[in-house]
């Protein structure tokens, strides 16, 4: 996408300059108006409805395989994630365990986050893990979160929230799965 | 021309020069003329660009560094919000509107606007709202929820401070201005173009500014109810965006955005009308695909309140709805490519002559087309989901309206400098400027992309060393400064030539368009005789014109009766109607905004019954000032006219007064429009929506109230048809009779209000139901004002049978009112009450 758009903007601007440059000569009035027509019908038209194709044939199907989907066989992880000014509760409603700021997910499986807010709009997003989704108080958005490999991930709230919005970051873990149940059994144990 | 003769024509310019004229020293103030209130809101809209430009050099210093200090969260929030709510409301919206009112009587050939004082009061509303908005950050109390205030975090809850009302309140009072300047520039373009100049030998930027106003008209009022709701939920408790008692923080978005998209185009639009005027002169040759382009404009104003919601692909809407908006919001590029086109075909065929203007344009379309391309990009959910809140967006956002807007606007500016200084700007300390500020704007932007993509949010005041994004912010902090030189550098250079500049010389860039016709520097009535017009490029084709209009060889040459005079012209042929006459300078604007920004201050203090007090006087001065309108002897001293010279407006029926009223309406349809879109958006997705158990209004004096209107508006409609016909017996008693009809009316609809068991401060519904109250209760209660006004007027012989314009404007209003409350008897009341019952 970046490589055909760079090559739009680069195509485009060269065709002004060299416009700008080139001395018309001379050509019949009909022949001008075909070659006006052909500008605006290529370049106008053609060009954008093209790329826009293109674009959405791509962009659309992989827009709805990113959303929330209960998969045929289940068992997606389920955590309750609500955002305060400023800071991150988690809840995992299957154990019982409650983190703030940190979430614990095992990797190579989808963990499905209900996200709400307990006071103004706040937004869930851990760059390296895919796309945001706003917490707004009195809705629960359900984000699909996927991690392919174990590892710790940045998040950071992304909707302005107020005076600490910048510092209103938090952690994912990523565990390899066996990694991840002793994880669950040592705060089970814990609490 | 004898000598006999040129003095004559002097005097006869004298003459002109007397009545067209502002009024010296003090009297500037009491100024109406366009070319004066045009240039008042370019000087000031580019003062309001320095101190957001200010705003944005502290933002940069802060975010040169990673874990800087400087300055605080709290005073950065505010700095942000500021630096955005004062660039796109009282820098970008009103330089474009000045630069359109100063140019587009002069393109049409005509003298003023059509409502000359309605410009002075946009003015003045503009620079007391922006003020006020202003003083907040001298007060260090100035709004810090981000500039398109987002409910709960704008809200008395979470804000409680008086900086998110400073916001609501003054660009409401702004809003104001921008509406008026909307409405004002239909009606010119549309009723007082040059007699023969049809739609389509309209100049090219004529047709993007009729486009940009009729948006402001629709674009606007969705803010201003967000605004007035918002306020309503801080000042007063109603329940609206919060989610306890039925209420949705998502309304605002919808509300902000509905308007928020629009504008984006509001602003493009004009400037992208820049870039159609400039090319083909430059070119030499005319514009390619006039048509086309025509077509594009009107495309892009539709398409573009079809996608407001590619702003919110982050709060979990449905897919389907997604994919709709990016498919919408992905169309707009159709209609830009069609105009890069185009102007790439006239430079193509034209053999271009370079001069500082079109590295501008050059400048224009570099960044623009970027922007837009990265806008391509983000229309995409999935890429949007990503990059939505980082700086990214922040990027592509000043991409599109730098580029989009500040490139075409000072390539506009230099070239239509001569027009007003007549002299020429400097060739070298532009191209300095130029190359300075695109230079900056690049380094401190191109980067900011990566910045977003490596994940660093927007509005976030430090960051921690180590995330990549360091260095790129050091860069784009100094391409910040760069910039900012490059922009000093063009002030001085603009301020420079007032003094040193080389004499222009008449038309300097070989335009062919009207406005060049003028004497340079610019007189104050324009033409001193009004031309026709054939061709869509009347310099070209008859650059004698310059002569003969000096001569006095066209229309309206002399002054009759003291009057300000303008021709009228049929809306789409442009045939020759009637003689318009114009109010002269008038202080009435200066203190009807006083006593607007007046009740804006004490409604931000609280003091509501002073609010109350202000009110009263602004609705006095606002009569008074219709007072001497239409056929009063004050603004039509006498019949006499011209021999064969069309009639008086104000002894027509469709005068610009009816049209003003009617594209208002437009504007205040709207405005009832979003009210409905909020109900029942909040009636089917808001969380903790309710409707109370009984009945919340008492249907049999609703309906028989209505009736009493009804039975009002048929009397009015049927006194109008009358005067059509020539038959007026009796005109102030029966207009006596039809205010007391809707003072009945009035009276039977407040006693509801004032009965019915409605709790706006407990539930969301209620709420609304007090607000469509009040709605119904202003428009008739204004209805009987006017009529009655009328019916005096008619006692002392300014509305009568061959005076019938008056009556004729107010009409629509009439039926208006009748229109809301039936359509609010079925909507809002008949629904709540099935509901209850059932």
């Amino acid at each position: 996408m970046f490589g055909w758009f760079t090559a739009v903007l680069v195509g485009v601007i060269a065709l002004w300059l060299f416009a700008i440059k080139r001395s018309p000569g001379k050509a019949s009035a009909a022949h001008l108006r075909k070659v006006q027509k052909r500008w605006i019908i290529w370049g106008g038209l053609a060009l954008p409805v093209s790329t826009i194709t293109v674009v959405l044939a791509f962009g659309l199907p992989l827009g709805q395989r990113m959303l929330p989907q209960s998969s045929p066989e289940g068992g997606e992880l389920r955590i309750e994630v609500t955002a305060h000014q400023w800071w991150w509760e988690v809840n995992y409603p299957d154990s019982g365990i409650s983190l703030r700021n940190e979430l614990h997910i095992p990797a190579g499986r989808p963990v499905n986050l209900h996200l709400t807010s307990a006071d103004v709009i706040h937004s869930f997003w851990v760059p390296r893990l895919g796309g945001k989704l706003d917490a707004i108080p009195g809705h629960t958005n359900i984000l699909r979160l996927h991690a392919d490999e174990a590892g710790t991930y940045r998040g950071q709230c992304a909707e302005f929230c107020g005076r600490d919005h910048a510092h209103m970051g938090f952690t994912v873990t990523a565990h390899e799965p066996s990694d991840y149940q002793q994880w669950v059994g040592q705060e089970v144990s814990d609490e | 021309m004898s000598e006999y003769a040129q003095a004559q024509n002097r005097e006869r310019q004298q003459r002109l020069e007397r009545v067209w004229g502002n009024l010296p020293g003090w009297g500037a103030l009491a100024a109406v003329n366009h070319t004066t209130v045009g240039l008042r809101f370019i000087a000031t809209g580019l003062m309001f660009f320095l101190v957001g430009g200010l705003l944005a050099m502290l933002i940069r210093t802060q975010l040169a560094l990673p874990g800087q200090d400087i300055i605080e969260s709290g005073l950065y929030n505010q700095l942000f919000t500021m630096h955005g709510t004062v660039m796109m409301f009282l820098f970008a919206i009103p330089v474009l509107e000045g630069l359109a009112m100063y140019l587009i009587p002069k393109m049409i050939g005509t003298r003023d606007l059509v409502f000359p004082r309605l410009s002075a009061l946009g003015y003045f509303c503009y620079v007391f709202g922006g003020l006020i908005v202003l003083s907040s950050l001298v007060l260090e109390v100035a709004p810090d929820a981000g500039w398109f205030m987002y409910t709960p975090l704008s809200s008395a809850t979470y804000s409680p401070g008086p900086g998110s009302d400073f916001w609501l309140l003054g660009i409401t009072f702004v809003e104001i201005s921008a509406i008026s300047a909307g409405i004002e520039l239909v009606v010119s373009i549309l009723r007082t173009r040059a007699p023969g100049m049809s739609l389509n030998k309209m100049p090219i930027f004529c047709w993007y500014i009729l486009a940009m106003a009729l948006m402001i008209v629709f674009g606007f009022p969705p803010l201003i109810l967000g605004s007035v709701l918002l306020e309503l939920e801080r000042a007063a408790g109603f329940v609206f965006f919060e989610t306890a008692g039925g209420g949705d923080p998502l309304l605002w978005q919808h509300l902000f955005w509905l308007f928020g998209h629009p504008e984006v185009y509001i602003i493009f639009l004009p400037a992208a009308g820049i870039v159609s005027t400039l090319i083909p002169v430059f070119a030499r040759h005319p514009l390619v695909g006039y048509r086309w382009i025509v077509l594009s404009i009107i495309t892009m104003g539709f398409i573009s309140f079809g996608l407001w919601v590619h702003h919110m692909f982050t709060v979990g809407i449905p897919h389907l709805a997604q994919a709709f908006f990016s498919v919408a919001s992905m169309l707009v590029a159709i209609p830009t490519g069609i105009q890069i086109f185009s102007w790439l075909a006239t430079l193509w065929q034209g053999k271009v002559v370079f001069h500082l203007p079109m590295l501008w344009i050059i400048g224009f379309l570099v960044v623009f087309v970027c922007g837009g391309l990265t806008g391509v990009m983000l229309a995409l959910a999935p890429f949007n989901w990503q990059v939505h809140d980082t700086h990214f967006v922040v990027a592509h956002m000043h991409y599109v309206l730098v580029g989009g807007m500040l490139f075409p606007l000072v390539a506009g500016l230099y070239y239509w400098l001569p027009h007003v200084s007549g002299r020429m700007p400097s060739d070298s300390l532009g191209r300095w400027g130029f190359w300075l500020f695109f230079g900056g704007f690049n380094l401190t932007f191109l980067l900011m992309h990566l910045t977003g993509l490596l994940g660093m949010p927007r509005r976030i005041y430090t960051y921690e060393a180590g995330l990549g994004w360091d260095w790129l912010n050091l860069v784009s902090s100094v391409g910040g400064f760069i910039m900012a030189i490059g922009v000093a550098v063009i002030v001085v250079d603009i301020v420079l030539h007032f003094r040193f500049g080389k004499r222009a010389e008449q038309n300097p860039w070989g335009a062919d368009t009207l406005e060049w016709a003028i004497p340079m520097p610019v007189n104050t009535f324009n033409f001193s005789s009004l031309p026709s017009v054939d061709t869509r490029h009347p310099m070209w084709h008859t650059p004698r014109l310059v002569e003969s209009i000096a001569a006095g060889e066209h229309g309206l040459a002399d002054v009759q009766a003291l009057r300000r005079d303008i021709y009228g012209s049929d809306a789409t042929t442009g045939k020759l109607q009637e003689v318009v006459h114009l109010p002269t300078n008038s202080w009435l604007p200066l203190m009807t905004a006083s006593a607007l920004a007046a009740l804006c201050v004490s409604l931000l203090m609280k003091a509501y019954l002073l609010a109350a007090v202000f009110t009263i006087v602004a609705l006095g001065l606002v009569l008074r000032w219709g007072w001497e309108n239409g056929a009063h002897p004050r603004a039509a001293p006498t019949d006499h006219n011209e021999a064969g010279a069309p009639p008086l407006h104000s002894r027509t029926f469709s005068g610009p007064g009816l049209w003003g009223m009617v594209v208002g309406l437009m504007a205040d349809g709207t405005f009832y429009a979003s009210l409905m879109f909020g109900w029942f958006y909040l009636w089917t997705a808001a969380p903790e929506w309710t409707v109370p158990a009984h009945d919340s209004v008492t249907l049999l004096p609703m309906i028989l109230s209505g009736l009493v209107l009804t039975v009002a508006v048929i009397a009015y409609c049927h006194l109008v048809k009358g005067l059509r016909r020539g038959f007026a017996a009796h005109l102030g008693a029966r207009l006596w009779l039809i205010a007391a009809l809707g003072v009945g009316h009035w009276v039977l609809l407040a006693g509801q209000l004032v009965s019915a068991p409605l709790a706006p401060t407990e539930r969301a519904h209620d709420a609304v139901l007090v607000v469509i109250l009040l709605y119904l209760l202003l428009h008739s209660g204004l209805a009987v004002i006017f009529t009655s006004l009328q019916a005096v007027r008619a006692r002392l012989g300014y509305t009568a049978v061959q005076l019938p314009y008056e009556p004729v404007v107010i009409q629509p209003f009439w039926l208006y009112t009748l229109g809301v409350y039936w359509v609010s008897f079925v909507a809002f009341v008949l629904l709540s009450n099935a509901w209850s019952v059932g």
